[in-house]
């Protein structure tokens, strides 16, 4: 009846589970009180969790991801705290099998649920606003793809406290994750969370690269495209080419777990390196499909606060082409010790090698546009010249990993671990938060503080180096990865100088906790209310509309005669809004909760499936493919926004405009 | 005026008069299609890792292959005539050219799995050996394409049931469903030729 599911499943004779359960159920029953006491589930229910509205939706994107990065530092600073204590017969406070779920855990979590969760809501809030669109491509499919992210994140921390997590590295590499040498459901939570999660962010790739391609303003040429929407745009392509490579190794991973199958197995044939290759296959052109993204926004940020264009907007969009194509040709140096052969390691070397060029011509492209500019050292700037400082030094030691000899030496050090969070963090979290400071007023109307910003970037700037820059020290020392316990003297220190670095890094989340407090606070104050739609003097169309935007975005597309079309229009003193013209009735998608649906019956199939609780998969599946026909019988799925209407939320907006000016 | 003005009436001063539903569909396409990419390059990895198994050339029957591949062909062909039925507004002709391509695909469908549970029966089933893994789950993933295929082709002819004539969104629904069953032909006869006659000969 219950599969595999048993009483002992639930951890509770661990008191760091208990504890973290009691934490987070008393979170979750005051966030569910709250909601309760306000009378505010209708309001959830009808206005976010069926929205379609992509800014709504990227809005969600970002409160899971940031949920995602709570969850995911918990265990980074469970990780340097046990290697802090765990020394010569020490054996600290995590005992192994813990430990390896937990830096199993860390890794899902903060790749496939912050990072790409935060992603995904960028491009959501920033990308139909940015070509003068008033929706996505597939409205419907955008609330589902938020959905499948969401429940899978869901499924990772269900693991907490029902059975285990995978204990073999966010890839999880076979044979240790075959059922012969992990039989517990923890692979299984881990395939089931990443397959489902795949599936959100595949139909995101295909509805956002249809959207660009198809529902850009009259005028907006492929080469009048804001860099941010060219960024995005070479990341779903690559989102499209790889996340299919992912369904088929988790699939295959799955087929040898569940029916014994000899694709990765010891023995019947089977071939770990196969599995090798498919998942960096699309591990590799992953890493793009995250710092892509952060890249353009670095571009937008750059531009504004240091008042001029973009230095080089052709090659910067030349630069990001070629990296998206050079990605799919580099995976292979994720494991040059397999033993390819020198051929083959030397050219996916010297490919890896070449990436570093484009790469290195975005550098020079953000600092030429700040030279010369009247930079504004906004709290957003901060964390872009912190990005560049970090993202080179990041950039240099991965060039080192890229040569194979060395390669040999460094390979499954923590060298390799302080790399890629140098170009992780560096590159991709301080873009993403760059960006949320950036757009933050364009989605809700006011600003983020800034000194609260400035605290955050602080403490995370000099957080960072102090918890990694020892890494690649014990790294040359050979220290290698997913160690739980040493006994080498020479280590010590370092460790306890990274232990430092993560309680840093830990104040600079405090910081940014903080900001968001204080913001929400002090949101009325006339510094920070956003009446204009256009806080920073921007160059591109999304803030040529109200903050926040009306839910149709534009009330008359806007018409696009040159790249950068809203400073176009504004040196040249045209109303983007065409305020008062003639307006016409706006088609738009109805709410459905058909995404929700499917989401929480896909729940219910990975909740089976991991217990091999087969009825309750069955429910599940079943569930899905009803919700889909019920979805596809649908024909009221659309309606127009009267004419009335849209007047009426203009004039609201022009009379903002009109204080706002009058203020100055 | 506008209050009162139904959706469909309205459609027609839309900005966007071109719906992205087929190009969507088409970009979907393009990523099952590097889903069976992948899958056809694990099969070349293990097509010889036999582990004292059966080779291709032991289990294949080729004759009854032959007949799936026919089958399989001729049904893009009926479905090629419903469209063309779809596309005059010819909606029993269309349900008919459908129906008949249902049940080719539902022979289809039966054929595979018969040759499967005979491949089981004899001990030669997907836990046998890395080759039949490989075997079994690209064939295996072609015929759970078909029979999406066939539930969808149900779906619809439900849906154009008692009709008099197709609107614009049905018309891109047959239209998406056409190139997906056309695309499972390209599969299939990407899988006769690399898995089954090279297999055998």
């Amino acid at each position: 009846m219950f599969g595999k599911l048993t009483l002992s499943a639930i951890p509770y004779d661990v008191p760091i589970l208990v504890g973290t359960f009691i934490g987070a159920a008393i979170a979750g029953l005051a966030v569910v009180g709250l909601i309760t006491y306000y009378g505010k589930w209708g309001y959830l229910w009808r206005e976010w969790l069926t929205s379609v509205d992509h800014k709504r939706i990227g809005v969600m994107y970002i409160v899971v991801a940031l949920v995602a990065l709570f969850r995911g530092f918990a265990d980074a600073i469970m990780m340097r705290s046990q290697l802090a204590l765990a020394y010569a017969g020490n054996p600290g406070y995590l005992p192994p099998h813990h430990y390896d779920q937990i830096f199993s855990a860390h890794g899902t979590i903060m790749i496939f649920f912050m990072a790409m969760a935060f992603m995904q809501g960028l491009m959501n809030i920033v990308v139909p606003l940015q070509i003068g669109a008033r929706d996505v491509a597939f409205p419907f499919v955008n609330t589902l793809s938020f959905w499948m992210t969401t429940i899978s994140f869901l499924l990772v921390n269900i693991s907490l406290f029902i059975g285990e997590f995978s204990q073999c590295g966010w890839l999880a590499y076979p044979p240790l994750s075959e059922q012969q040498f992990s039989p517990g459901v923890g692979v299984d939570y881990y395939i089931w969370a990443v397959q489902l999660s795949g599936v959100g962010t595949l139909l995101t790739g295909v509805n956002f690269f249809a959207t660009i391609v198809k529902m850009r303003a009259p005028g907006m040429t492929y080469m009048r495209m804001p860099v941010f929407t060219w960024t995005i745009f070479c990341t779903t392509v690559l989102i499209m080419v790889a996340f299919p490579i992912l369904t088929v190794a988790m699939g295959l991973l799955g087929l040898d777990r569940y029916l014994g199958m000899h694709f990765f197995t010891n023995d019947g044939g089977g071939n770990q390196m196969l599995y090798l290759s498919v998942i960096w296959g699309w591990g590799h052109p992953e890493v793009y499909i995250l710092v892509l993204p952060a890249f353009g926004a670095f571009s937008e940020i750059t531009q504004t606060f240091s008042r001029k264009p973009l230095f080089g907007y052709k090659t910067m969009v030349y630069a990001t082409a070629s990296i998206m194509v050079l990605s799919l040709v580099v995976w292979v140096h994720h494991f040059f010790t397999m033993g390819a052969g020198p051929n083959v390691n030397a050219f996916f070397g010297i490919m890896t090698m070449i990436i570093a060029v484009p790469t290195g011509v975005k550098i020079f492209n953000w600092l030429f546009t700040m030279y010369k500019g009247r930079i504004e050292f906004h709290a957003t700037m901060y964390w872009v010249i912190g990005f560049m400082i970090t993202f080179s030094i990041g950039g240099m030691t991965g060039v080192m990993l890229a040569i194979p000899a060395s390669d040999f030496v460094l390979h499954n050090s923590l060298f390799v671990i302080a790399h890629f969070h140098n170009v992780i963090i560096g590159g991709v979290y301080f873009g993403y938060v760059a960006a949320m400071n950036f757009w933050f007023p364009k989605s809700f109307g006011f600003k983020l503080n800034e000194a609260w910003g400035k605290r955050a970037f602080w403490c995370w700037f000099i957080g960072f180096y102090v918890a990694f820059m020892p890494l690649y020290v014990v790294g040359f020392e050979g220290m290698t990865r997913r160690m739980n316990h040493y006994d080498n003297p020479e280590w010590h220190p370092w460790l306890l100088i990274a232990e430092a670095g993560a309680v840093l890094i830990a104040c600079g989340i405090v910081c940014q906790l903080t900001q968001l407090y204080v913001s929400i606070r002090d949101r009325n104050l006339a510094e920070n209310r956003d009446l204009t739609g256009d806080p920073w003097n921007a160059r591109t169309l999304e803030w040529s509309t109200s903050s926040p935007p009306p839910f149709y975005n534009f009330a008359i597309l806007p018409e696009v005669h040159e790249l950068d079309a809203f400073a176009h229009d504004k040196e040249a003193g045209i109303d983007t809004r065409r305020a008062g013209g003639d307006y016409q009735p706006i088609h738009m998608p109805k709410n459905t909760a058909c995404g929700f649906l499917i989401g929480a019956f896909s729940f219910v199939l990975g909740f089976g499936a991991i217990w091999y609780i087969w009825w309750l998969a069955a429910v599940g599946l079943i569930g899905v493919i009803a919700t889909v026909i019920a979805r596809s019988a649908d024909n009221d799925v659309d309606y127009y926004v009267p004419v009335s209407e849209v007047a009426r939320i203009e004039q609201e907006h022009t009379h903002n405009l009109m204080a706002a000016q009058a203020a100055e | 005026m506008a209050q009162n003005m139904t959706a469909d009436a309205a459609h027609a001063h839309d900005e966007h008069h071109e719906s992205p539903v087929v190009f969507g569909f088409w970009l979907y396409l393009m990523t099952d299609c590097i889903i069976f990419g992948t899958l056809f390059a694990v099969f070349a990895v293990l097509r010889d890792q036999f582990a004292g198994g059966p080779t291709g050339h032991e289990v294949f029957e080729l004759s009854g292959v032959g007949i799936e591949t026919a089958i399989l062909l001729f049904s893009s062909i009926t479905y090629g005539f419903g469209m063309i039925a779809a596309h005059e507004n010819k909606v029993s002709t269309m349900r008919t050219w459908l129906g008949v391509t249902f049940l080719l695909g539902l022979g289809f469908l039966f054929m595979e799995i018969r040759e499967f549970s005979h491949m089981i029966a004899e001990g030669n089933g997907p836990d046998r050996s890395a080759f039949l893994s490989a075997f079994f789950t690209l064939v295996g993933t072609h015929g759970l394409h078909v029979t999406c295929g066939l539930l969808w082709m149900a779906v619809l002819l439900f849906q154009t049931a008692g009709k008099t004539e197709l609107n614009e969104r049905m018309i891109g629904k047959l239209t998406c469903l056409s190139l997906f069953w056309h695309f499972l032909d390209i599969v299939w006869i990407c899988v006769f030729t690399f898995v089954y006659l090279m297999g055998v000969l």
